[in-house]
């Protein structure tokens, strides 16, 4: 996930296999953020090709959670080392980790807020705000698994500060119902929740994200069309590959 | 406005628990107590929870298992809450039903990622007294 700010400063949400591809983005910038949620594998998969990495040129600031007694950076280590690569952490030549306790900080024009959210391991949302418009990112989020009845209280709802009012919302898309079922407390959410989820938090649009590998298209669309039928006002917006959302 | 994700989890683990278990936030206000510690403090919850940290002072009445009125530094839950430090100790307490219950008390400081002081943690075990 790429945002670039008003005035052309670029961020990443992530490191997937997409990063790869938008690393040619970066090409001739002097700085790059890239604020992961987790480290889970299918967020930090995409990082050691993710060309700007090992360009000198580019100051690269990497941003994500703690764990309780690790760095990010001793945390990204197990993987940015042999044998699983070649290029250690410490011969990467400008890199800066920053690790992310719950809080706000400036990127620019970018205001971030970084909060944690229910999934298993210690997890990132952020709230991104630039003159008065807010996208939310939440791809990793199972906020149902926290409350007895959802959509419940606010107050007791995980992702509920980062998420209210935004204007674009990117969410956990990953289950159907009955998916969900099988699957309580792997960190993801149903349909239903992401729908129970938006509502309770008063966004404007809903980007679906982190679909199930196993969804085919025909599935998709079918997900789809039943948010849609039960928008009532709220924008759905189907992510996939190469949405652009201007705000 | 939202509790953090760590009292939000607490909250939920409690409320599946059988052991009675009771929260405050890092202000000292109580935000959460479950249906096992209902049943040892005499009053359900939902009828008068929360409850902001001025109003809890003598809203039970605690004495030492000799009857003794407790210092208030000597309550588990206090010194979690006001030096952050986990606290044990036996005590009688007045539920709201009426009852005199002696009970174990353990709590402990919830501290999150960040060392973010975030609340209180405390457990009750019914006990003869």
């Amino acid at each position: 996930m790429e945002v670039t700010s008003s005035s052309g400063r670029l961020l990443f949400l992530d490191a997937g296999s997409g990063i790869r591809s938008l690393g040619e983005d970066a090409e001739g910038l002097e700085r790059v953020d890239v604020l992961l949620t987790h480290l889970h594998m299918d967020h930090i998969l995409g990082l050691p090709f993710f060309t700007p990495l090992l360009d000198p040129e580019v100051d690269i600031h990497i941003w994500g959670p703690i764990s309780t007694t690790k760095t990010v950076q001793e945390r990204l280590s197990r993987y940015l080392s042999p044998p699983l690569f070649p290029v250690r952490v410490r011969d990467l030549p400008s890199v800066t980790f920053h690790d992310m306790p719950p809080g706000v900080f400036e990127l620019d024009s970018i205001r971030v807020t970084a909060d944690l959210v229910c999934h298993p391991g210690p997890t990132l949302g952020y709230r991104l705000e630039e003159s008065g418009s807010v996208v939310t990112y939440l791809p990793d989020h199972e906020p149902a698994l926290c409350s007895s009845s959802f959509p419940g209280l606010v107050e007791w709802t995980s992702g509920y500060d980062l998420a209210q009012g935004a204007d674009v919302l990117i969410h956990d898309s990953q289950y159907t119902d009955d998916e969900y079922e099988e699957r309580v407390g792997w960190g993801h959410s149903s349909y239903t929740h992401l729908l129970g989820f938006a509502r309770l938090t008063g966004v404007r649009a809903l980007a679906t994200f982190h679909h199930d590998p196993s969804h085919t298209d025909e599935m998709l669309n079918g997900m789809h069309g039943w948010l849609e039928a039960r928008a009532d006002g709220l924008e759905i917006i189907r992510g996939r590959p190469g949405v652009v959302i201007d705000l | 406005m939202q509790q953090p994700l760590e009292m939000i989890v607490l909250r939920q683990l409690a409320s599946y628990l059988t052991i009675p278990m009771w929260m405050m936030d890092s202000s000292g206000d109580l935000i959460f107590y479950n249906e096992p510690a209902e049943a040892l403090l005499g009053v359900q919850f939902d009828d008068v929870g929360p409850i902001r940290a001025e109003q809890l002072v003598g809203m039970w009445q605690v004495t030492d298992l000799d009857g003794e009125l407790l210092p208030e530094a000597d309550f588990p839950i206090m010194a979690a809450l006001t030096r952050q430090v986990p606290g044990h100790r036996a005590v009688r307490f007045q539920g709201k039903d009426g009852e005199w219950r002696a009970v174990e008390v353990t709590a402990i400081p919830v501290e999150g990622q960040g060392k973010r002081f975030l609340g209180v943690l405390a457990t009750f075990w019914e006990v003869e007294g």
